[in-house]
């Protein structure tokens, strides 16, 4: 199983973008959050996107550091998106409610 | 035609990815959609999960890769017993842990409810059990460990749809 690399953060004018691993869950996910919040804490990061070209499984433990991201970014007129998810994660997001503050594109 | 297995690991969460894959190959003979399968695994992920975290709050781990000494060793690690039980196209999965247990089960079940939202824990575990099986039964008391049973028949196609 592929692991999250510091390459996977990235960003881009005023936008973090985070390529996801190819299986989202409980064990991944502390790392994502704690990198994640390395680069939100950089001034000029407003946005955030995540990248979900190359994930094939994500569990509520997505749900868990994309809510948190949100929550993190929001209050400062950010937004949160999600690029290339495929009809098994937009069910996620769609179950979860998540559709309705992240845009899915 | 009737089939059964039942496997048994440590509850540290590199076992996560382990568990539901296992139990998506025991029923890939059924050939089962893409959605049915991925369904099943997101519902496995979830107990298991909770059994690791929260039966056993084994928080070592936490996707840290490369970082102190392995998982294994730092915690005690209790075990998950998963049993998976097929009868013609119903799958019947058993998931059940020696941990802790739980006080208010009707409380823990409720979509956002997480007692680690530290961990950021989404609270939607159980909802996504109960979303993508058929039937979810929770059986837990203080000390005493947690059982999931969850029920899915195959060959039915989607019913969420996107």
């Amino acid at each position: 199983m592929d692991q999250i690399m510091e390459e996977d953060f990235r960003v881009i004018d005023n936008c973090l973008i985070i390529r996801l691993p190819e299986e989202v869950d409980h064990h991944q996910a502390g790392y994502i959050s704690e990198n994640a919040d390395k680069h939100l804490l950089r001034k000029e990061v407003r946005h955030v996107v995540f990248d979900f070209e190359n994930t094939r499984f994500m569990d509520s433990s997505g749900i868990g550091i994309i809510m948190g991201r949100y929550r993190k970014i929001s209050c400062f007129g950010g937004r949160v998106y999600a690029i290339h998810a495929d009809s098994q994660i937009q069910r996620i997001f769609k179950v979860s409610g998540l559709h309705k503050i992240v845009e899915i594109m | 035609m009737r089939n059964e297995m039942e496997i048994l690991f440590d509850a540290i969460s590199d076992n996560e990815g382990f568990a539901r894959v296992a139990v998506a190959a025991f029923v890939s003979h059924l050939n089962p959609t893409l959605e049915e399968l991925s369904d099943i695994k997101t519902a496995v992920s979830e107990a298991v999960t909770n059994s690791i975290i929260h039966g056993y709050e084994n928080l070592y781990g936490y996707g840290r890769p490369g970082r102190g000494p392995a998982a294994a060793q730092e915690v005690h690690p209790g075990k998950v017993q998963i049993l998976c039980a097929l009868e013609g196209d119903m799958l019947q999965i058993q998931i059940k842990d020696q941990g802790k247990g739980m006080e208010n089960v009707e409380q823990a079940m409720e979509p956002l409810f997480t007692t680690k939202p530290e961990l950021e824990r989404s609270g939607m575990g159980f909802a996504f059990m109960e979303a993508f099986m058929d039937d979810l039964e929770v059986e837990s008391s203080p000390g005493q460990g947690t059982t999931v049973r969850m029920k899915k028949k195959l060959g039915c196609g989607s019913w969420i749809e996107v």
